[in-house]
């Protein structure tokens, strides 16, 4: 499944497509997008790259393996969910900052919440595809 | 158009059925598949479908007014679909192992209670 | 009085708990625990004695009616020291003949269990304590019984004697219910001195035909007698205590206890009398040919427990003393009986009388202990058994239930008279015969046997007792005997428990029982071919009639399972999309024709009807192809299309998802797709027919529900709140979004965790199964 052309595309695809994704997980709060929609369209990504350079290149890649990414992105929701209490709000109320910031927007828990759905998205996706790719071969 | 979303979703429904009585292990996971789409269809219609006018607020106003489309529906079905994926995915693998173990696709194979697969 | 019942659940767990900690001859100081309990009721005697009754009552379920309120009162004196007392004995014998078991642990968890359960049982003032202190009993001594659960014998019979007894502790709740909404209490004590008020009541006589099934069941009366002689396949112990002692009396306490609740009239006592007299007979009578010495004692109880019932059905305030008396003086014989079997059986590895003989010189002091039982049992005098003996024939000759000088009243008398002669032959057989006589030469007797004081310290000290309270009767006449009695017949009793009454013709009836009784002791020799020929007798006993009847349910419920439950999963599919079908359109029928609102209804425009087409044919391809990859194509395609009817209808969210997942699923089938098989095609047109048929109809109710659904009026408050609140509390504006990050957050959450359980079950059935069992 590897050609040149597929490589050199994917050379420029992968930092495009990984660029829209984070695109869409931002914009996720105001315009259609969002975690579930990020999270799925990197992982496109990288199943094009594992397509491209063979998935133990991408694994290469991606430095950690994809469990990893499970576990972080649960970590960094269910904190964004429990932060609140520290401020005495009850868990899930959702606090923003009030000054806006450039290219990201507007800050709160629900952001980290999204980009937690983001990368638990990408760990089950790319792991679940991974593992059935490693082992059919 | 109404109307022809409802026979779709009895379609989908049929097509569904007929595949998991099959003795097929592929064909049963795609049935389970097409029951999936035809009941997010059935949860997107009760909702009451609105053409051309998504769930999002302008970009002036603080409140949807006017003729919008209900985002409940969508918003369960936005997860329906996320975890559908893990059941094809994971169904997937379990009938890979099974295939592997029994060398045989054939879901009538299934009937040996004592064997550990 | 609640912690002696608590007590033994307590030291119950520790037992099973602390089995790598604790030494197995440990064990044996648990008899502390039925030592304290006996020593406890010992110094309630005086109180008791002294006509009060004592009461505990403490809050369990006080808005049904339950609560954990106990009574003591004469009866539950008088066992409560019978089950704490033998306990001793017991659990002491019962470490000894254990104590090489891999299991002897559990064997004392079960054996707590029960005695605890019985002690609550005796002491309940609540029916429904009291019935779930029943099927305590019932439960432990499932278990103890099939003890030995490595063979089928025990396995079998300890099923046969829990499906009887819970089959009647069924009817006993539902007698209880009815007792306790009659009477507008389930207070045992509130109940008592309310007396019998049932007795004009249309429920009455169904109240104690379910009350009398539920107490002779447990108590082993005809015609369910049968479990009793099953249950001796549980450890000699156990049959002593459970099987003889306490655990068949909770039948005969319970009618005791109900007495004066719902005593007195002739529905009551007529059944007792019937079934109690025709049980003593027909038991004691089976007793006499078996070889086995646990049948022969088996049948024996059941014979005594008879008795029991035929004295209570007497119903005058003699035949409650007889009754009371004989429980005590049964309790002691036959346990000590029971448990010199059981040393015979540890030592010589055989029950059978036939071949058993001369150990008196072997073991005396186990044949002394033998002997003394014995003789209780035969009533000879100078036992208590004697005394005993002679309040039998009081209460039948002073029974009112016949004219005196009448038929029935000689029948009686004689039915009495006939079972006596046969419990002498029984107690003969069992307590003598294995020690006097020449040993069978089929089986080698060693000269010496050593015995450990712990086994044969308790059968003696039981058989002593008996003669000890024979010789000196007035010992217990007062203060255990009187107070019985007295809570059964709601009056002042004084028993006057003596050895002698002077010439009489009582006195006369027990010496020719006495006499007779060893006379037919020597005429019998029990054998195999006897036994075998009244084996042919069998067939139409009670045991083989409720084997068939089981024996049908078994067929039955098999072919339903076959049926059901044949192992393929298409066929469970179908059944279960069958019965949905029929229900729904039952449902719909009910329900109504369904209007179409044409006026709502939006407009179709020329890429819908496109889009649906591709869909179809997509579908069809999908129906018709025999390739897995046009398959797979086709179900995407069937996905892509949805995508766009989500584009239509202005959810770009889900439409996006959609279109990412669909091409995700189209990788992982690719990626698995060489592995799995190809498609299996099966033709036969019959069952693609009939799959078609189920189909298509599923699909038309499914759409039919669809249109009942959208004619319900639309609320649209719930729509209205996110619309109103999303940027206004949550700052999104996308209101898909805002639900799920923030509104319903928690729900996100949980399905993040579901998507990542799925990944790692992909992980775990791929990684980990092939690393451990394919390398193989």
């Amino acid at each position: 499944m590897s050609s040149i052309i597929l490589k050199t595309a994917v050379r420029y695809l992968l930092p495009i497509l990984l660029l829209f994704s984070i695109f869409l997980l931002l914009r996720g709060h105001h315009l259609p997008g969002g975690g579930f929609v990020g999270g799925l369209v990197a992982s496109i990504a990288f199943v094009l790259h594992s397509f491209a350079h063979g998935t133990e290149n991408t694994l290469k890649l991606l430095k950690y393996n994809p469990i990893r990414f499970i576990a972080m992105g649960l970590l960094l929701a269910a904190c964004s969910m429990f932060i609140p209490i520290l401020w005495g709000y009850p868990p899930m109320t959702a606090l923003w900052v009030d000054r806006m910031i450039p290219v990201v927007g507007s800050i709160g828990t629900a952001l980290f919440f999204d980009i937690g759905v983001y990368i638990v998205v990408v760990g089950a996706v790319l792991n679940i595809l991974f593992t059935i790719s490693l082992h059919s071969h | 158009m109404e109307l022809v979303l409802v026979v779709l979703i009895g379609i989908l429904y049929a097509t569904g059925i007929f595949l998991i009585l099959r003795r097929s292990m592929v064909k049963l996971l795609l049935g389970i598949a097409l029951l999936g789409n035809g009941t997010n269809i059935l949860i997107f219609l009760l909702g009451n479908i609105v053409k051309g006018s998504p769930p999002i607020i302008g970009e002036n106003v603080n409140i949807l007014r006017e003729i919008y489309a209900d985002p409940v529906p969508q918003a369960l079905i936005l997860t329906a679909i996320v975890i559908s994926f893990g059941l094809t995915a994971f169904a997937i693998v379990l009938l890979h192992r099974v295939y592997a173990f029994l060398d045989s696709d054939d879901l009538d194979d299934l009937n040996t209670p004592d064997e550990d697969i | 009085m609640l912690f002696t019942v608590l007590l033994g659940f307590i030291v119950a767990i520790l037992p099973a708990f602390l089995r790598k900690v604790v030494k197995t001859r440990w064990l044996v100081l648990l008899a502390i625990v039925p030592s304290l309990i006996f020593i406890y009721y010992l110094f309630q005697l005086p109180a008791i004695a002294s006509g009060s009754v004592l009461k505990q009552s403490t809050d369990w379920v006080p808005s049904l009616g339950v609560n954990l309120s106990l009574r003591l009162d004469g009866l539950s004196l008088l066992f409560t020291l019978l089950i704490s007392g033998i306990g001793i004995g017991i659990f002491v014998y019962a470490y000894e003949y254990l104590k090489k078991h891999r299991y002897i642990d559990r064997f004392f968890t079960y054996l707590l269990l029960f005695m605890s359960a019985m002690l609550g049982l005796v002491l309940s003032d609540n029916l429904l304590l009291l019935f779930i202190f029943w099927e305590l009993t019932s439960l432990s001594s499932f278990f103890l019984i099939g003890f030995n659960n490595e063979s089928e014998g025990s396995r079998k019979s300890a099923l046969i004697s829990f499906t009887t007894t819970g089959m009647g502790g069924f009817f006993l709740l539902a007698a209880f219910v009815l007792i306790g909404d009659i009477a507008g209490t389930y207070n045992l004590s509130e109940l008592i001195d309310q007396g019998n008020i049932y007795y004009e009541h249309p429920y009455y006589p169904l109240i104690i035909a379910f009350f009398l099934l539920g107490a002779f069941t447990k108590s082993a009366q005809f015609p369910f007698h049968f479990w009793l002689p099953g249950a001796m396949k549980a450890p000699t112990p156990v049959s002593a205590y459970l099987h003889s002692a306490t655990m068949v009396k909770a039948g005969i306490f319970l009618i005791a206890r109900f007495t004066p609740i719902l005593g007195g009239q002739t529905m009551w006592t007529a059944p007792l009398l019937i079934v109690g007299g025709f049980t003593m007979l027909y038991a004691v009578v089976n007793s006499l040919y078996r070889t086995d010495l646990k049948s022969i004692l088996a049948y024996s109880t059941i014979s005594a427990l008879g008795v029991l019932t035929f004295l209570l059905g007497v119903g005058t305030k003699t035949g409650f003393i007889a009754a009371i008396a004989f429980i005590i003086a049964h309790a002691l014989y036959k346990a000590s009986l029971f448990l010199v079997t059981g040393i015979i059986d540890l030592k010589l590895g055989t029950r059978d009388i036939s071949v058993l003989g001369g150990l008196g010189k072997t073991i005396p002091i186990v044949a002394f202990s033998a002997v003394l039982a014995a003789l209780s049992s035969a009533g000879l005098p100078g036992s208590f058994g004697f005394i005993s003996k002679d309040l039998i024939y009081e209460a039948t000759l002073g029974s009112t239930i016949f004219q005196p000088e009448s038929t029935g009243h000689y029948l009686l008398i004689g039915l009495a008279v006939l079972t006596n002669i046969g419990l002498v032959i029984a107690g003969f057989l069992a307590g003598i015969r294995p020690f006097t006589g020449t040993p069978s030469t089929k089986i080698k007797l060693p000269s010496k046997i050593y015995i450990n004081y712990k086994l044969w310290v308790p059968p003696f000290i039981l058989a002593t007792i008996s003669f000890v309270l024979g010789m000196l009767p007035h010992l217990p006449s007062h203060k255990i005997v009187d107070p019985a009695v007295t809570s059964i017949h709601n009056s002042i009793t004084s028993a006057d428990l003596a050895l002698w009454h002077g010439w009489s013709v009582v006195l006369a009836l027990s010496l020719v029982t006495l006499a007779a009784g060893s006379a037919l002791y020597f005429m019998i020799k029990p054998s195999h071919d006897k036994e075998q020929y009244f084996a042919k007798w069998q067939v139409a006993s009670p045991q083989n009639i409720f084997a068939g009847i089981t024996d049908v349910f078994k067929t039955m419920s098999m072919s339903i399972t076959n049926f059901m439950h044949n192992g393929f999963l298409r066929s469970y599919t179908f059944k279960i999309i069958l019965f949905a079908e029929i229900l729904f359109v039952y449902l719909l029928w009910q329900d109504g024709p369904i209007y179409i609102d044409y006026s709502q209804l939006s407009s179709i425009s020329i890429y819908e009807v496109i889009t649906i087409i591709i869909l179809c044919g997509a579908l069809l391809l999908l129906l018709l192809s025999k390739s897995r990859l046009t398959a797979v194509v086709a179900t995407s395609v069937v996905g892509y299309t949805i995508c766009l009817i989500f584009v239509f209808y202005s959810a770009p969210d889900l439409a996006m998802t959609q279109f990412s997942i669909d091409t995700l699923t189209v990788v992982l089938f690719v990626f698995v797709l060489f592995k799995l098989p190809p498609f299996l095609s099966f033709k036969n047109l019959k069952t693609r027919v009939r799959d078609s048929i189920i189909a298509i109809g599923f699909g038309v109710i499914i759409s039919l529900i669809t249109l009942k659904v959208m004619q319900q009026p639309f609320s649209s408050e719930i729509k209205d709140f996110y619309a109103n609140y999303a940027y206004t509390l949550a700052k999104g504006k996308n209101v898909v979004n805002v639900i799920l990050v923030d509104f319903r957050g928690m729900d996100t959450m949980f399905e993040i965790v579901v998507l990542s359980i799925a990944g790692l079950g992909v992980y775990s059935l791929l990684k980990l199964r092939l690393k451990s069992s394919e390398k193989e």
